[in-house]
C-alpha cells in the first residue's frame, strides 16, 4: 500500500477493524446492487420483447418527447455529480458542505421525478394507460420502477442528511453515505440504458 | 475508506460529467437529427450506451482493476454473465418465435 493509498483509507476509516467493517458492508451493498440490476435487466428484456406489441394503441413515437427525456437525463446526470461533490466534502470533514451538496442533489431528484410524473400523467390523460397495451404495460413497469428507486434513494438522502445533523461525520454514517452514493450512481447508469433502449429507439 | 485508495476528486467527478454528457449528446443528437439511417443509428446509441456505462462506472462507482476488491468485481462479472444470457436469451427466443409465427 503506498503513501497516498494509506493516507486515503485513514480519511473515512480511522482502524484496521473498521476498514474491515466497511468493506464487508460495501461488498454486501454490491452484490444488492448486482442484483437489482438483474431485476432490471429483466424489466428491459420484456420490454424490447413488448415493445412492438402496441394492440393499436399509441406508439412510442406519438407517446415520447426527447427533450423532455433529454432534460430528465440532464437533471440525473448533474444529481450524481452533486452526490460526488458531497461524497468529497465528507472525506474532508466539511459538515455543512456535505449538507449543503445532498440538498442540491434531492432538489435536483425531485425536478427528475416531477419530469417523469408529468409525462406519466400526460400519457394517461391520453388515454395512454399501462392496461392499454403490452408495450405500455412493460414501458410504466420499467419507467416506473426506476422512478420508485431514485424516490426511495431521496429518502436514503434525507436520512443522511439526519444522520450527519445529529451524530456528525462518524465513521458509521461514513459509510452508510457512501454505500447511498453507490445507489445513487447505479440508478444512473441504470437511466442510460432506459434512454438508451425505451427513448431514442421508440422515436426513431 | 479503503474503497476510495484512489481519493476521487473534483477533478475526477468532472470528467466524468463532461464524458458522460458528451456521450449523451451523440445520440440524442443523431436521432433529433436523423443524420444516419435507422440501422446504423441504433448501432451508435448501443455503443455509446457502453462506453457511457463504463465511463459511469469507472468515474462515479470508482471501479478500476487496481484497487477494487476482487470479489466486488466478481460478482459484477458474474451480474453481466446473468445479464446477457437472459436479455440475449430472452429476445432470440420471442423474435424467433415472432418471424416463426408471421412467417
Amino acid at each position: 500500500m503506498s503513501q497516498a493509498e494509506s493516507s486515503a483509507s485513514t480519511v473515512l476509516a480511522s482502524d484496521h477493524e473498521e476498514t474491515l467493517d466497511f468493506e464487508a458492508r460495501e461488498f454486501g451493498f454490491w452484490l444488492y446492487l448486482m442484483s437489482d440490476a438483474i431485476i432490471f435487466a429483466l424489466l428491459f428484456a420484456t420490454y424490447v420483447v413488448m415493445s412492438q406489441n402496441i394492440a393499436a394503441g399509441p406508439s412510442g413515437k406519438m407517446l415520447f418527447s426527447l427533450p423532455h427525456t433529454m432534460g430528465e437525463t440532464f437533471l440525473l446526470l448533474c444529481s450524481s455529480l452533486t452526490f460526488g461533490f458531497a461524497t468529497l466534502a465528507a472525506m474532508a470533514r466539511q459538515n455543512s458542505r456535505v449538507i449543503l451538496w445532498l440538498i442540491v442533489t434531492i432538489a435536483l431528484g425531485i425536478g427528475f421525478v416531477a419530469m417523469e410524473l408529468s409525462e406519466f400523467s400526460g400519457m394517461i390523460a391520453a388515454g395512454a394507460t399501462p392496461q392499454v397495451s403490452g408495450f405500455l404495460s412493460a414501458f410504466f413497469t420499467l419507467v416506473g420502477t426506476h422512478g420508485l428507486h431514485v424516490s426511495f434513494g431521496m429518502f436514503g438522502i434525507l436520512v443522511m442528511m439526519g444522520q450527519i445533523l445529529t451524530k456528525g461525520l462518524t465513521p458509521p454514517v461514513l459509510s452508510r453515505l457512501y454505500r447511498l452514493g453507490l445507489f445513487w450512481h447505479f440508478l444512473d447508469i441504470v437511466w442510460i440504458a432506459i434512454f438508451s433502449v425505451v427513448y431514442l429507439p421508440g422515436v426513431l | 475508506m479503503q474503497t476510495l485508495r484512489h481519493a476521487p476528486t473534483h477533478r475526477t467527478y468532472l470528467t466524468g460529467f463532461v464524458l458522460a454528457l458528451i456521450l449523451t449528446a451523440i445520440p440524442f443528437g443523431l436521432v433529433l437529427s436523423g443524420l444516419l439511417p435507422a440501422t446504423a443509428t441504433l448501432s451508435v446509441i448501443m455503443i455509446a450506451a457502453i462506453i457511457q456505462v463504463l465511463v459511469h462506472l469507472t468515474f462515479f462507482l470508482h471501479l478500476n482493476f487496481a484497487s477494487t476488491p476482487r470479489e466486488n468485481l466478481l460478482a459484477l462479472a458474474f451480474a453481466a454473465i446473468l445479464i446477457f444470457i437472459m436479455v440475449g436469451g430472452s429476445i432470440w427466443i420471442m423474435f424467433d418465435l415472432h418471424m416463426r409465427m408471421m412467417g
